[in-house]
């Protein structure tokens, strides 16, 4: 085939079935884990809805809690952890090192086979749904009818492929970086990349391992999460949240890592403090296998153990701190445009400094032990992971789009969508940090009368955030075909895959290219261009 | 100092205004900090503004400076750490006991809370407290892990199987307060509701009293000692007994009442069938509901059911 051949331009099931192309098994997660946000998305309206009155309405309690454990349990497992380093981290990772591919595509596609087979698995346990809410925490879910030996064999496959997904990375970035491309000079989505593969290969063998306790808890009565057998039911949250904690900055080290690539270009400045924020990728990673006792302040651990834990969430506060400011002073002198991936990266700002602050009060061992488990817990995390990984995510969408598709997306509908959006998320969620002060619990099938009105206005803000939904997902469809043939740097960005045509040729760079700069020249006197 | 007393519930009990306190602490310094990185987000925002279409202006090229990244780093760390040590001072200040206080075993099950005092009285979620006597909640669970949380008391606590978690609370103000399960644990979750009443210190005397006489008069018939076992095994947590509807069928009038299950069936219900419903609660469930409830075969011994038994049908 010709070198200047997209890797689109192979048709036919099997060209992407079989296909071991990095960009093509990219663009596969992108459509499986997108299609579970919509469906999770849908649930959680659905949720809303039924909140819109305080008493029995709509669909029973029993209903409500299978609901608001498959919104969770898709919107993570099957979402927001794949979502950004399963897809983008795919697609992206080698054309920013200036590779061909993965270090190990045969794996790579495995890996993905392995997640279809997980949700695969877990859609079988549909016959049985599961009511235990995302988290699974025993008793509970090892007493539970449902079919949740089903779902962690399905997470446990999902898991896998998480794992294997990561290693392949961590292997790609050490060994298939291009001629002097060194440490220094990697964009920085590639170091949020590497954190993020760090905690996934560490730390999802536990979460697996766990599932398999709790699945020979169910079926064999082995007891290690039962008093009445020696066991202990608190030993299921350490071993849970020792995943679930880290997992946060899987979701969240690739979103900052976008948001480092988005706003020196739209800002024609470069990154400001970059070994600051490399190095807080790592910090991060670390330091957040150190916090996950946070989420057990009233569980009944220990005062000692909380003071500890306490401590540590405010450490681990630091470097993230750090990188809002690393970030708004990049803004200082540039010349920003407010194109849709800029905006998207601001929102992310904009947004993340709310959940960030809010988890102040959750890191305080004397608040959290008010706020601990009520609304306001449900709306700090949903400003860190829809108002940060997610906002994140939009503007990585927003960015890589004409290099994924060859397309430019409609600028005019892609801001109609973004208002929309921010509005919708504001109204539906800051509504909750209120409820949950007051005192409202989570995971509430019905609740006192004096929650009312402020449940309604969180209702109807989860309807203008999914009009604003539906349009953005309306135009990335409508684009496909309608959209404006997108040249190789629509945003005159500085990092490879820009370099090469939209979209890739199947071997991605015709002649592996020498670096000799780092990404970030914007405004160089040397001139504007990579490689002076 | 500004109240959150609207925000968050009154302040009601000793840790109310403690932990309102550091919230407000918090509170302050997030609110500089959000001032300060979103005025500079916007201002930089619009000040620098290209127009679409616009080539880029010639910009500085400015890749950090090592002072202000100090700055930036040991400022918010001390503060972080003074948010830390105040949160610690005040949740220590919490889990300490306070002498004098009244033991009070709570024993919480799916989905419902059982109030036990010193001299055997137990209430189905009612509890009844004196204004300025502290009381030592003494909590365990009989099934899975529920969460006892007062919100006007800022006070919360998981409450486990197998073991004992406490919670000292010390009254301020009279009323009656709300009390939630915080930690999911089933259907019934969002139902799992009690009442907190704080009375006067004499009030809670002459009802402490009339208490303790009404049991003495009720004796030890069946049908009383049906009525204790009822509530202190949780019954009323899914099971009304007015008619209205919660997460199991109601007990109303169901004695002698024929009752159609899940498989079409229909089956009178009299003493053999409600004795299967508490030992086999899933062999033959009524339609409409959910198998969901635990055997009380090990927890309920023969005479207590005869008892139990005796209670429901009492209740027409
Ligand atoms: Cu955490
Ligand atoms: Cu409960």
């Amino acid at each position: 085939m010709s070198q200047t051949e997209s890797y689109l331009a192979h048709k036919g099931f099997k060209s992407w079935a079989l296909t071991m192309d990095h960009k093509r098994i990219g663009v596969m997660y992108l459509v499986t884990t997108h299609l579970f946000f919509l469906i999770g998305g849908f649930l959680a309206l659905l949720l809303r809805l039924k909140l819109l009155s305080p008493g029995p309405a709509l669909f029973s309690a029993h209903t409500y809690d299978v609901l608001f454990t498959m919104h969770g349990a898709m919107m993570i497992f099957l979402f927001i952890i794949p979502a950004i380093p399963s897809s983008l981290g795919n697609f992206f990772i080698p054309l920013l090192i200036g590779a061909r591919d993965v270090a190990f595509p045969k794996l790579n596609l495995f890996s993905y086979y392995l997640f279809v087979s997980g949700i695969l698995v877990i859609l079988i346990s549909l016959v049985q749904p599961i009511d235990t809410g995302w988290t699974f925490y025993t008793p509970f879910s090892a007493e539970n009818s449902a079919a949740v030996t089903t779902v962690s064999f399905g997470l446990f496959l999902v898991g896998m492929s998480s794992i294997l997904t990561g290693l392949n990375f961590i292997v790609t970035i050490h060994t298939l970086r291009a001629p002097g491309m060194t440490w220094y000079r990697l964009p920085l989505f590639i170091w949020g990349m590497y954190g993020t593969s760090v905690i996934q290969v560490l730390s999802t063998p536990v979460i697996g391992i766990t599932f398999l306790l709790l699945v020979a808890e169910r079926l064999f009565g082995v007891g290690f999460f039962d008093p009445a057998k020696g066991g202990d039911p608190l030993l299921f949250q350490h071993f849970f949240w020792f995943y679930s904690h880290p997992v946060v900055y899987v979701m969240i080290l690739p979103a900052m890592g976008i948001i480092s690539e988005v706003i020196p270009c739209f800002a024609r400045k470069p990154i400001f403090g970059y070994k600051a924020i490399a190095y807080s990728a790592l910090a991060i990673a670390f330091i957040s296998f150190l916090v996950w006792g946070h989420h057990m302040f009233v569980s009944g651990m220990s005062t000692t153990a909380g003071v500890i834990f306490s401590f540590l969430t405010f450490f681990v506060a630091v470097p993230t701190g750090m990188k809002i400011f690393n970030w708004i002073a990049t803004l200082y002198k540039g010349s920003i445009s407010l194109d849709s991936p800029m905006l998207w990266a601001l929102t992310f700002i904009f947004l993340f400094i709310i959940g960030g602050l809010t988890g102040l009060f959750l890191g305080s061992l004397a608040t959290d032990v008010h706020v601990h488990d009520t609304y306001f817990l449900v709306a700090h995390f949903h400003y860190t992971m829809m108002g940060g990984t997610v906002m994140g995510l939009f503007s990585g969408l927003h960015y890589w789009y004409p290099k994924i598709t060859g397309r430019m997306l409609d600028e005019r509908w892609a801001k109609h969508a973004w208002w929309m959006i921010v509005v919708g998320f504001n109204v539906t969620f800051f509504p909750m940090f209120i409820l949950g002060m007051q005192g409202m619990p989570r995971r509430y099938a019905e609740y006192p009368a004096k929650y009312h009105s402020l449940n309604v206005l969180a209702t109807v803000g989860s309807w203008l955030l999914a009009v604003g939904i539906v349009i953005m997902f309306a135009n990335f469809i409508r684009s496909l075909n309608r959209g404006a043939i997108a040249p190789a740097n629509p945003w005159e960005a500085l990092t490879l895959e820009w370099q090469v045509p939209s979209p890739p040729p199947e071997e991605n760079f015709e002649v592996i290219p020498t670096v000799t700069d780092w990404p970030y020249s914007y405004g160089k006197e040397t001139g504007d261009t990579r490689g002076k | 100092m500004p109240d959150l007393t609207a925000l968050q519930g009154t302040e009601a009990s000793l840790a109310s205004h403690d932990v309102d306190a550091v919230f407000i602490f918090i509170l302050v310094i997030a609110a500089f900090f959000f001032v300060l990185t979103q005025g500079l987000l916007i201002y930089f925002a619009v000040r620098y503004r290209r127009k679409k279409g616009e080539p880029p202006a010639k910009t500085p090229y400015i890749t950090g400076k090592q002072w202000l990244e100090v700055v930036w780093i040991v400022l918010p760390s001390l503060l972080l750490v003074g948010i830390f040590a105040y949160g610690v001072i005040i949740f220590v200040k919490m889990r300490t006991p306070i002498p004098g206080a009244t033991d009070v075993q709570v024993t919480a099950s799916q989905f419902q809370w059982s109030f036990k005092y010193p001299d055997g009285r137990t209430y189905s979620n009612e509890l009844h407290l004196a204004v300025g006597k502290p009381v030592k909640l003494i909590m365990t669970s009989r099934d899975v892990i529920h969460g006892l949380f007062i919100p006007d008391y800022r006070q919360k606590q998981d409450v486990l199987p197998g073991r004992y978690t406490y919670l000292w609370l010390l009254p301020k103000r009279i009323g009656t307060f709300d009390i939630y399960c915080s930690q999911y644990c089933g259907t019934g979750h969002s139902l799992m509701r009690a009442t907190l009443t704080v009375m006067g210190q004499n009030d809670y005397l002459a009802w402490e009293q009339s208490e303790k006489q009404k049991q003495q008069s009720a004796g030890a018939s069946p049908k009383a000692k049906g009525k204790a076992l009822f509530d202190s095994s949780g019954c009323g947590g899914c099971h009304s007994i007015d008619g209205s509807a919660k997460v199991g069928p109601t007990l109303k009038g169901v004695f002698g009442s024929t009752v159609t299950l899940a498989d079409g069936k229909q089956v009178k219900a009299d003493e053999e069938y409600l004795r299967e419903s508490i030992t086999e609660p899933n062999e033959q469930v009524v339609k409409g509901f959910q198998p969901i409830m635990p055997t009380f075969k090990s927890t309920l011994k023969d005479d207590d059911i005869a008892a139990i038994i005796a209670y429901i049908k009492t209740l027409k």
